[in-house]
């Protein structure tokens, strides 16, 4: 494939769960608890979409490859994309826009603490995902900003390891993924201070 | 070439099947909520007689196939499609259930016998999961309080304890379903014996689908879903308080009684309303779920401490 046509083919791939639970819930192939499978597939997402977002560096250091760093971009915006929808299902059709109930659902329980928490804390890394914030806040400050992401990271696992009432094997091995990832930037960083220590 | 060396078809099938699987359907494969898969109906009970005290007529029964399609039962798979899907590998014949402890008369019965030991009443109950969704159920069975009252429970008889079968094939006791096995649950004699406590072996008319608690369970209306075993081999009457599955888990967010309480909170949501399943706004939960009969058994104990 051309390097052109990443982009828009990671688009449309990014796009094409929308139709398919669209369709599912209309249907009724969601099963018997719908609401509760919107809700659960659409964090899903938004969580898979994040452990993709934060593969890209990594995958560039081991591997050398630059690809992924064009789509980062687009990955990280889908992520909060589907992070938006997952909580509107949660605050809209879930809870029906009870905010006293929603309220002290964040204050008094860990595990919405935690998937609220996460999406406040992409809220501000999407916002300046432009290069026009990039340029605005200069790349030192941005990229300080970005690093919000790892926090989100381990916010989300805990969230979503909160949500099954046992640890589920799949919840164990993203989150063990994720981990990995995270060591792998900071090994990497460890170096580059090592070696500009080494040849000032 | 020999015809040994030869593979075999379903091998090459299933090699071509393993192939398939990507990345992609990695991700699928542990996709939460999968298609529906068709639901067997059991055999029709004879003599089923609705019994008018428990008709529930305000209330609107939810579908054989929602009932038999959305379940907890770890044993068949942690996901709520999980037992549907993999409800063949419960095997229910042949079946028996020992009564044993504190009884004049222990027995172990033959799942025949059971089924022909009382006459079979439905009732329409509530349930209410744990998880904050609900269900009413139309139940075929008979008061648990006859069929123990059988067995001459002594006066040490404080308490019953229930186990559910464990069988290898099953995919939850093969692999890892996170809770360790045989399920136990338990009542105060009190709660066994109370008029609303059910030995149910069917649901509308015929016999319980393997994932709703095939081929004999327990169901109790005013307790949360995971209190009324399911598949049930062993009933032991005893002086002591049994260890109960979920509470050995995890005390802090399941206790021994865990009656229908939305003022007491799970740790991780909250238990004022429910999901009633079919419908998509969530409704309020009702104390005891609605059954406020029980609340004499509870009298001057404090329901926070004793959720």
């Amino acid at each position: 494939m051309s390097r052109g046509a990443l982009v828009p083919a990671a688009f449309a791939i990014c796009c094409l769960p929308l139709p398919w639970l669209g369709y599912q819930f209309a249907t009724g192939g969601l099963g018997a608890n719908p609401v509760e499978a919107l809700l659960n597939d659409l964090g899903y997402l938004a969580f898979i979409l994040l452990a993709c977002t934060l593969a890209c560096t990594p995958m560039q250091i081991l591997l050398g490859w630059t690809w992924p760093l064009l789509i980062r971009k687009l990955l990280g915006d889908f992520c909060f994309f589907y992070a938006c929808l997952h909580l509107l299902t949660y605050t809209v059709i879930d809870q029906g826009f009870d905010f006293q109930a929603i309220t002290a659902d964040v204050l008094k329980h860990r595990f919405i603490f935690l998937g609220m928490g996460t999406w406040i804390l992409l809220l501000p890394l999407a916002i300046t995902s432009t290069r026009g914030w990039q340029r605005r806040l200069g790349f030192r400050q941005w990229k300080r900003l970005h690093r919000l992401v790892y926090l989100a990271g381990g916010l989300a696992s805990f969230h979503f390891l909160l949500r099954f009432k046992t640890p589920r094997l799949e919840t164990l091995a993203w989150m063990s993924a994720i981990a990995a990832l995270l060591f792998v930037r900071a090994v990497a960083a460890a170096r580059r201070r090592a070696t500009m220590v080494q040849s000032p | 070439m020999r015809s040994s060396e030869v593979t075999p078809k379903a091998l090459y099938v299933r090699r071509r099947d393993f192939l398939k699987l990507g990345a992609g359907s990695a991700i699928a494969l542990s996709w939460p909520s999968s298609g529906k898969a068709k639901i067997e109906h059991g055999p029709r009970l004879p003599e089923v007689k609705p019994n008018p005290q428990y008709a529930l007529a305000e209330e609107k029964k939810n579908s054989f196939e929602e009932i038999a399609s959305y379940n907890n039962f770890y044993e068949l798979g942690t996901d709520k499609s999980d037992p549907s899907e993999n409800a063949g590998k419960l095997r229910t014949r042949p079946w028996t259930v020992s009564v044993e402890g504190e009884v004049g008369k222990p027995r172990k019965w033959d799942i025949e016998e059971i089924l022909k030991a009382f006459p079979i009443e439905e009732r329409v109950y509530r349930l209410r999961c744990v998880e904050a969704w609900s269900m009413v159920i139309p139940w075929d069975g008979y008061p648990l309080a006859g069929f123990l009252r059988k067995h001459e429970p002594t006066s040490r008889a404080k308490y019953v304890a229930f186990e559910t079968a464990v069988q290898p094939q099953m995919p939850g006791i093969s692999g890892f379903a996170g809770i360790p096995f045989p399920y136990l649950e338990g009542l105060r004699i009190d709660e066994a014996m109370h008029p609303l406590t059910l030995l149910a072996v069917g649901l509308y008319g015929e016999a319980l689908p393997n994932q709703d608690g095939a081929p004999v369970r327990i169901v109790v209306p005013w307790k949360y879903g995971f209190k009324s075993a399911k598949s049930i081999v062993r009933i032991r009457l005893q002086e002591t308080q049994p260890p109960t599955t979920w509470s050995r888990y995890a005390a802090n967010e399941y206790g021994f009684y865990a009656n229908v309480n939305p003022v007491v909170d799970h740790p991780r949501w909250s238990q004022a309303k429910e999901r009633r399943i079919g419908e998509f706004r969530r409704r309020e939960t009702l104390m005891f779920n609605g059954y406020p009969e029980v609340a004499s058994l509870y009298d001057g104990m404090d329901l926070r401490r004793f959720y």
